[in-house]
């Protein structure tokens, strides 16, 4: 699949337009044509976006964190979840996970490690180090649809959090009408400069951290 | 007196559950698992992938005949990487009796037994032959339903 092909929707048989929850976009990682074949199905019928890379290395690249461009950021490559494959020659899983976890712009993303073997130090070994979950391979409808879950509640708690925080300023905003005074927020970007008027500007950060989502 | 959509829709019931773990165990619940990822939207899902495990076997095989072939100098942790691919891949498309060859191929790499190495490879490579003849003749039965204007049974292994 190429880099920014638009998925197409696929519409349920119900016909039930009216939830209108933002699509996950995966990054699926496996160097198996099988696997990776069969993951995107897995993956698209649970209505995800999906770009599926064949290695470790591959999957740096198009996050950009293979310090050729150094990551971009850019909006339209927004990776809401990344899956991954433990085995893999080269960058294994593992060594992906850690390079995510410590770079500044993506840490943020959930991680999931796939492997086709139960071993306990290794499951535990990759949870420590900040991944998500951990699928037993083959990988299953049920698999899928538990994890699309538990990322999707975590980004509307994220964006609860986000909204409340912003009601909280446009107040306080509201109330110091002449001057407005700069009130540091935990939960939106880091971006703090005083002479703007914060609460307008945290708005439009959250405005556009939501039509990412979409 | 039975239509032909009936007589097609029994064999190919049947013929699926000859295939499952109760009987000649050529398939397992993953198998299943996989129709479960077809419809309208994708209509050849389940044959689009077998088919890129059947690319796959031949791809590993000839890995690991070459590796095999290196008399005096096998790499066996090199045959035993191919093993391991094979074993993933025919775990992800229910394969059960060529995984379950993959299982043993794997120790005989991993105890360097070169015997034991040529009978699994020369196993793998007939057990999966076998079932692509016998998926080809699931889908063959399917196509003819479908032609006699019937609907496929769902037959769950």
């Amino acid at each position: 699949m190429a880099v920014g092909e638009v998925m197409r929707m696929e519409i349920p048989s119900g016909g039930d337009m009216s939830v209108t929850s933002p699509e996950l976009h995966v990054l699926a990682v496996d160097d198996s044509i099988v696997d990776r074949k069969v993951i995107e199905r897995l993956l698209r019928i649970s209505a995800c976006k999906v770009t599926t890379v064949e290695s470790g290395a591959r999957a740096l690249q198009y996050l950009g964190l293979d310090g050729d461009k150094g990551a971009s950021g850019l909006k339209d490559l927004k990776v809401n979840l990344i899956v991954t494959d433990y085995s893999m020659p080269g960058l294994t899983g593992y060594d992906l996970l850690k390079k995510i976890k410590e770079s500044s712009v993506f840490r943020e993303i959930p991680v999931v490690i796939m492997s086709s073997e139960n071993i306990l130090p290794r499951i535990e070994q990759c949870l420590r180090e900040g991944a998500e979950d951990f699928l037993l391979k083959p990988v299953k409808l049920a698999d899928v649809k538990r994890i699309k879950e538990l990322i999707m509640r975590n980004e509307a708690e994220d964006c609860k959090t986000l909204s409340h925080s912003n009601k909280r300023k446009l107040a306080e905003y509201i109330d110091d009408a002449p001057s407005p005074s700069p009130s540091p927020s935990s939960s939106t970007h880091d971006d703090s400069s005083a002479k703007d008027f914060p609460s307008s500007k945290q708005m439009k950060s959250a405005d556009e951290k939501f039509s990412s989502l979409l | 007196m039975d239509t032909l959509v009936a007589q097609l829709q029994r064999q190919f019931r049947d013929y699926t559950i000859s295939l499952s773990p109760g009987f000649f165990g050529f398939l397992d619940d993953q198998f299943t698992e996989l129709k479960k990822l077809q419809d309208e939207c994708s209509p050849d899902f389940v044959a689009e992938v077998v088919s890129l495990f059947f690319e796959d076997c031949e791809k590993l095989i000839g890995n690991m005949a070459r590796a095999l072939d290196q008399t005096g100098n096998v790499d066996f942790s090199l045959v035993g990487s191919s093993v391991h691919q094979l074993k993933g891949s025919s775990s992800s498309v229910g394969a059960k009796r060529v995984k379950g060859l993959c299982v043993t191929f794997k120790e005989c790499c991993d105890s360097q037994n070169f015997e034991g190495c040529v009978r699994c490879l020369q196993q793998v490579d007939i057990e999966y032959k076998s079932l692509k003849a016998k998926l080809q003749d699931l889908f063959n039965l399917e196509q003819q339903i479908v032609q006699a204007g019937g609907r496929i049974p769902q037959v769950d292994i």
